[in-house]
């Protein structure tokens, strides 16, 4: 197992380097220039020297291949520049903002994964019955929803029109500290509407894997053997049927992100998809490559993980062959 | 309870309730009435009603749904009915352009990468690989910070994570092609490399990549309205859906819903109707994957 974690993570490697390069092959390609970025307003009244000087320091005029390598040499130690936006290196602002999103991210998924296979197995058991109509047509169309509008909607309904969960933020405007009754309280929505968001998906997969197995000899064989229903529903169909699902559970890392990109920007959660689309919306490169470069590497660690869940749920899988 | 004479080999329960037949039918005949509904919206209303949707009228501003405005009025007075019309009008063309340079891109990549193999091959399927470990919106974000917000920017960005699927589809289609005897008997036969390409390959790979399409077109849309919520998408004059959401943020907050719930319901319904309608036909060019789920 340690084996296939380190010739998969020698897969990754290359992946990694080559997307770095193409962000900066992009950025090489548009119309940003990193010195009025950089200096910002104050590139304005500056005299030509100056940017002259900030030119050579920024190192504008060597070829882009020659900055990702520098920028590649100096990531490798932690330093992945400085963010022109929020005034601060960008290692910084990740490290205060990855645990916000981190905790966001599991506790919807953990949601979304139990809710998911509760509904799944109930469609599942009965294709085609009334329950499993509903449940399949709700996934379809909480599936076409966009997860930011579904956010929205959620904030007027419980935030405004009930007013029993706050609208957004981390804590209170009023409070000082960040408490665990506050956050509590302050991620039931965003979390909610994350796992909502990731439900339907998982449902269906569920679904179909309890319904096709169903189907199978084992679980005829079961019934045969006279076991009871629940014995073969949550023993045979729901073991065997949630198998091509746990594989699926990290190949879906990037729809987690790009979900969680924007209910953060939604609810204003201090995390790093609100300092995404800050990044983005002030040019802030630094920030949005090392951004761009942390997803990839949570989408590969994702497939890693989907890898040796696979086997480990399935003996058959001998982890020399993969 | 209808059970269809060919179901045996399944449970019974396979075929509970009603024939699973005659509800696909009413589904496709639902979703195409639903399509055809939208294209008809989307071209026809704005030549033929005569209404301005930018007409502003600041006294009716931000009434409730009625008779006179089905949708109710946004905070600037204008009717939401017609500006969803518009902003489905937008995205749609967004939409649209981008699948079909995605799937122009995807078609392409994937036919070389089948058809010359080796090498080739692998490198190109390197790239897809790479390409889809960063997530879609992430890239799409990147790029158009990048550019600058604007529509070449968000259809370039939209085409530009949208082709990996349609590549890998029609990679696996040309691979299963080049192994068929009619295309050995071609070759021997003495069809130079392009007649095969052109006359053997392409019409069989075109369905695929058609359908490919044409599924690809909510999921542009649902990026583009995306990027336009977080601001970096279509310009603002341009009212796309998404820019329509997030220009309904402040009335929202004031307690008033109509104006975020219909442009959300205008990328649904479409959504869904263009699934179940290229859901139907996937079954039709590829009967024996009925079973599988459509994401």
């Amino acid at each position: 197992m340690a084996r296939l974690a380190g010739r998969r993570l020698l897969f990754a490697a290359p992946i990694l380097l080559v997307v770095t390069f193409g962000v900066f092959a992009i950025a090489a390609a548009s119309p940003f220039d990193p010195v009025k970025a950089y200096a910002g307003t104050a590139a304005l009244g500056a005299d030509a020297e100056t940017l002259e000087r900030l030119r050579d320091n920024l190192g504008v005029d060597q070829p882009f291949t020659s900055r990702w390598w520098h920028w590649l040499t100096s990531a490798v130690t932690g330093d992945f520049g400085q963010s022109s936006v929020l005034r601060q290196p960008v290692a910084e602002v990740i490290g205060e903002r990855l645990v916000w999103s981190s905790l966001l991210c599991a506790v919807a998924f953990l949601v979304a994964v139990l809710t998911g296979t509760v509904l799944g197995v109930l469609a599942g058991r009965r294709p085609g019955s009334l329950l499993d109509r509903v449940v399949t047509s709700a996934a379809y169309s909480l599936e076409a929803a966009p997860v930011f509008w579904l956010a929205l909607l959620a904030v007027w309904l419980f935030a405004l029109q009930l007013g029993v969960l706050p609208a957004g933020g981390l804590t209170d405007t009023a409070s000082e500290q960040v408490t665990f009754r506050q956050v509590a309280s302050h991620i039931v929505l965003p979390a909610g509407v994350l796992a909502v968001s990731q439900l339907p998906w998982f449902t269906l997969y569920v679904r179909q894997g309890v319904s096709d197995a169903l189907a199978e000899d084992p679980v005829r064989g079961a019934r045969a053997r006279g076991l009871s229903e629940s014995t073969v529903l949550l023993g045979h169909a729901l073991r065997s049927g949630l198998l091509p699902v746990l594989t699926l559970v990290g190949s879906r890392v990037p729809e987690l992100i790009t979900g969680a990109l924007l209910v953060e920007s939604v609810f204003s959660w201090p995390g790093i998809a609100a300092a995404t689309v800050e990044a983005a919306t002030a040019v802030d490169f630094p920030l949005l490559a090392a951004l761009t470069t942390l997803a990839t590497a949570a989408v590969l660690l994702g497939n890693l993980l989907a890898d040796l869940l696979y086997g480990l749920f399935d003996p058959r899988v001998k982890f020399s062959d993969m | 309870m209808t059970c269809e004479p060919t179901a045996t080999s399944g449970p019974v329960w396979r075929s509970y309730g009603v024939s699973r037949r005659s509800t696909r039918t009413v589904r496709v005949r639902i979703s195409a009435a639903l399509v055809a509904a939208t294209v008809l919206a989307v071209f026809l209303v704005p030549p033929l009603v005569q209404l301005d949707q930018q007409a502003v009228d600041l006294s009716s501003k931000l009434l409730s749904p009625s008779w006179s405005h089905p949708f109710g009025t946004d905070d600037l007075g204008r009717d939401l009915f017609l500006r969803c019309v518009y902003g489905l009008r937008v995205s749609l063309l967004v939409g649209a352009a981008a699948a079909l340079t995605a799937t122009v891109i995807g078609t392409a990549i994937g036919a070389i990468a089948g058809a010359l193999g080796g090498r080739a091959d692998r490198a190109l399927m390197r790239l897809v690989d790479t390409f889809s470990s960063v997530p879609h919106l992430l890239l799409g974000i990147f790029i158009v910070a990048m550019f600058r917000a604007g529509v070449w920017p968000v259809i370039v960005s939209v085409a530009l994570t949208h082709w990996l699927s349609t590549a890998r589809i029609v990679r696996a289609e040309v691979l299963s092609l080049r192994a068929r005897p009619y295309i050995d008997a071609a070759i021997s036969g003495g069809a130079s490399r392009w007649r095969v390409a052109v006359r053997h390959l392409l019409p069989a790979v075109l369905p695929q990549a058609a359908l490919a399409a044409v599924l690809m077109v909510p999921h542009a849309m649902w990026h583009e309205s995306a990027l336009s919520f977080l601001g970096l998408g279509l310009p603002t004059h341009l009212a796309s859906l998404g820019n329509l959401i997030q220009g309904a943020r402040g009335s929202l907050l004031a307690g008033q819903w109509w104006p975020t719930l219909f442009p959300g319901l205008f990328i649904i319904v479409p959504t869904l109707a263009i699934a179940g309608l290229a859901g139907a036909w996937r079954e039709r060019i590829n009967p024996r994957r009925r079973s599988e789920l459509m994401l």
